[in-house]
């Protein structure tokens, strides 16, 4: 990313009067810097507190909803509740099931949104204009607005409830990512491909060992982009999963938020414990690939 | 966007006539190489949005599997139904203190702080992440945090003493829908804040020297520099914010247990939910959809004519 600043320069003067006007913009300069970093250091405090406070809240023996609570007491802590919300709703086993959903996505958007996405910016067929044109419509559709015609399709029809299939189906294919491989491909350059192609490589080829390895930063945008949509989701597995085996974490959680936690001695520290659970795995994949999360790679992609 | 360079030479035209022969080839691989994108993109949103439709005009319900039973055709009774139902009516209203609420908010935070993390700053890798961690957590993790600080005795109430509201926030029929509003522009902003930063690469930095030059303030440069510049970006903002909101089911399913207090934060997909899969009215509930989206298409063509490229 391009580290572009507002700040004005002093332009060309002479030395006794760009001395002078430097000491006289300093001041606000400095002054504006502050209050860049204060706006942002609030910010910053807003994001992250709700985090440190999960983390705290699910470590709790008694919860404290006083201040005193925000801060960890070492006589106040335990891994009870991490206990507590394995045995209503057990962990290891939706966490299986959030990584096949989210794996099957993941291999879904990388074996055919590479291809679509290499077809739409270097090859020619027809009907290339109409299938790019429903690919930005697509982003416009709420997909939640067709959860009655895909649950009537996927349950109803194809008897596809409480199976990975009929959770991944509506996801495939992540339309953003394919957009931002599209946007990758076409910043190619043509010749690239031209001289492979002179060569007689085949496109699947030229894909797979010129295009791909280029677009290295593209796809690890895309991966983030594509991993926290199925790891995140809700109400889709929701609707398809009613066998708890094969809840993902997001539902099984959700599930016990709204029905079970009444029952366990500290509702909020399991809950809590189970949220830290759902989150971390997102969080880590993002902290290790967040170079990559940047608005030029992302930005390319959005803007079509 | 690239143009390629026309012949010239004849060993370009030797390629370029290799090039044709070629051609059909190519033709051929690049509809086998998008066919699978197409097979989904028909069967995920060409054919269930035909199948709402179709739906929507039907008395569509489920029945046992197996059983044949009769969906006869009823015309726009699904619709008028919808239009008379106090709950579909109030989930829209409720829709609608959402967007109010959520857009201007989102809008206004999100470019603030992308202006003022767009600059060489200390700590800005750690500013830039700890935006989007909101962002890329799950709504039902992090609502789990939101519950414990709004709750009855909760952080939140602890430190507004006796200011704190009654009854409390998620279970007050006034505050609710306005805290998932905020609720929302918390958990999307950082993703707001990244594209509002792509835009201000763009914005020419000329326009910034010469407001200077004409000796204009921070706010003045703001707003008369910096607001324009990334209009397109803005329009982009207003759109996605107004998707979301249209969206939201997890928030109200989750922090007011099911859209209450007495339907006083219900959204239309939350309806849809309870209408179409915990009833069975389908045929209704794809009626509540298709007048979603329509009033989605709505927004945004008003949002494009105000906001839109010229």
């Amino acid at each position: 990313m391009s580290r572009a600043t507002v700040e004005e320069t002093p332009t060309v003067q002479s030395s006794e009067e760009g001395q002078r006007s430097s000491t006289q913009s300093r001041s606000p300069r400095r002054k504006s810097q502050w209050v860049r970093l204060g706006l942002l250091t609030a910010g910053a405090l807003a994001f992250l507190f709700p985090f440190y406070y999960m983390l705290v809240g699910s470590l709790q023996e008694d919860p404290n909803p006083s201040l005193s609570g925000a801060f960890p007491n070492p006589s106040n802590v335990t891994l009870d509740n991490y206990q507590a919300i394995n045995s209503s709703i057990s962990l290891a086993r939706s966490l299986v099931n959030s990584g096949i959903f989210t794996g099957g996505v993941l291999l879904g958007t990388l074996v055919f949104g590479l291809l679509a996405g290499y077809a739409l910016a270097v090859l020619h067929w027809r009907g290339r204009g109409a299938v790019f044109a429903a690919l930005v419509l697509v982003q416009i559709i709420p997909f939640q607005l067709l959860m009655i015609p895909l649950y009537v399709m996927i349950v109803r029809t194809y008897g596809l409830a409480d199976s990975y299939l009929g959770m991944i189906f509506p996801f495939a294919i992540n339309s953003v990512a394919v957009l931002i491989f599209r946007q990758f491909f076409l910043a190619l350059p043509k010749d690239l491909f031209e001289a492979a192609r002179i060569d007689g490589a085949s496109e699947l080829k030229i894909l797979w060992r010129i295009a791909i390895p280029l677009a290295k930063p593209a796809i690890l945008t895309a991966v983030i982009l594509t991993f926290i949509g199925p790891w995140n989701e809700f109400l889709w597995p929701f609707l398809v999963t009613k066998d708890q085996d094969l809840q993902p974490l997001a539902v099984s959680l959700a599930n016990y938020i709204s029905n079970l936690a009444g029952r366990a001695a500290n509702p909020f520290g399991a809950i809590l414990a189970g949220a830290c659970v759902l989150a971390a795995p997102a969080v880590a994949v993002f902290l290790a690939f967040q170079r990559h999360f940047t608005s030029s790679d992302l930005g390319s992609g959005v803007k079509g | 966007m690239t143009v390629t360079a026309p012949a010239a030479d004849p060993q370009t035209n030797e390629r370029s006539r290799r090039g044709s022969r070629h051609k059909a080839g190519r033709q051929r691989i690049g509809a086998l190489f998008i066919a699978p994108y197409v097979i989904f993109l028909v069967a995920i949103f060409a054919y269930p949005v035909g199948l709402a439709v179709y739906m929507s005009f039907h008395d569509y319900f489920f029945a046992a599997p197996g059983a044949i039973v009769e969906r006869p055709f009823i015309g726009i009774d699904n619709y008028i139904r919808a239009f008379e139902s106090p709950a579909v009516r109030q989930s829209f209203g409720n829709v609608a203190i959402f967007l109010v609420l959520n857009v201007p908010l989102t809008v206004v935070l999100s470019l603030v702080l992308a202006t003022a993390l767009n600059a060489a700053i200390p700590f800005r890798t750690f500013f830039r992440v700890s935006y989007y961690v909101p962002y890329i957590t799950a709504s039902v993790a992090v609502v789990g945090v939101w519950l414990f600080l709004f709750s009855g005795g909760g952080l939140v109430n602890n430190l507004l003493g006796p200011l704190a509201p009654q009854p409390s926030w998620f279970v007050n029929s006034t505050l609710a829908m306005p805290l998932i509003a905020i609720y929302v522009t918390w958990k999307q902003l950082g993703f707001f804040v990244l594209l509002y930063l792509a835009a201000l690469q763009n914005v020419p930095k000329e326009l910034y020297e010469a407001a200077s030059m004409d000796g204009a303030g921070r706010l003045r440069t703001f707003m008369s520099v910096t607001v324009p510049g990334v209009r397109s970006a803005t329009f982009l903002v207003t759109l996605l914010a107004t998707i979301t909101g249209a969206n939201l089911f997890t928030e109200p399913y989750l922090l007011t247990g099911g859209g209450g207090p007495n339907g006083a934060s219900a959204s239309p997909v939350l309806v849809m939910y309870q209408e179409g899969i915990q009833q069975g009215n389908a045929g209704y509930a794809a009626a509540i959809g298709i007048l979603l989206i329509v009033a989605v298409l709505m927004l945004a063509g008003i949002q494009r004519l105000v906001l839109g490229r010229k």
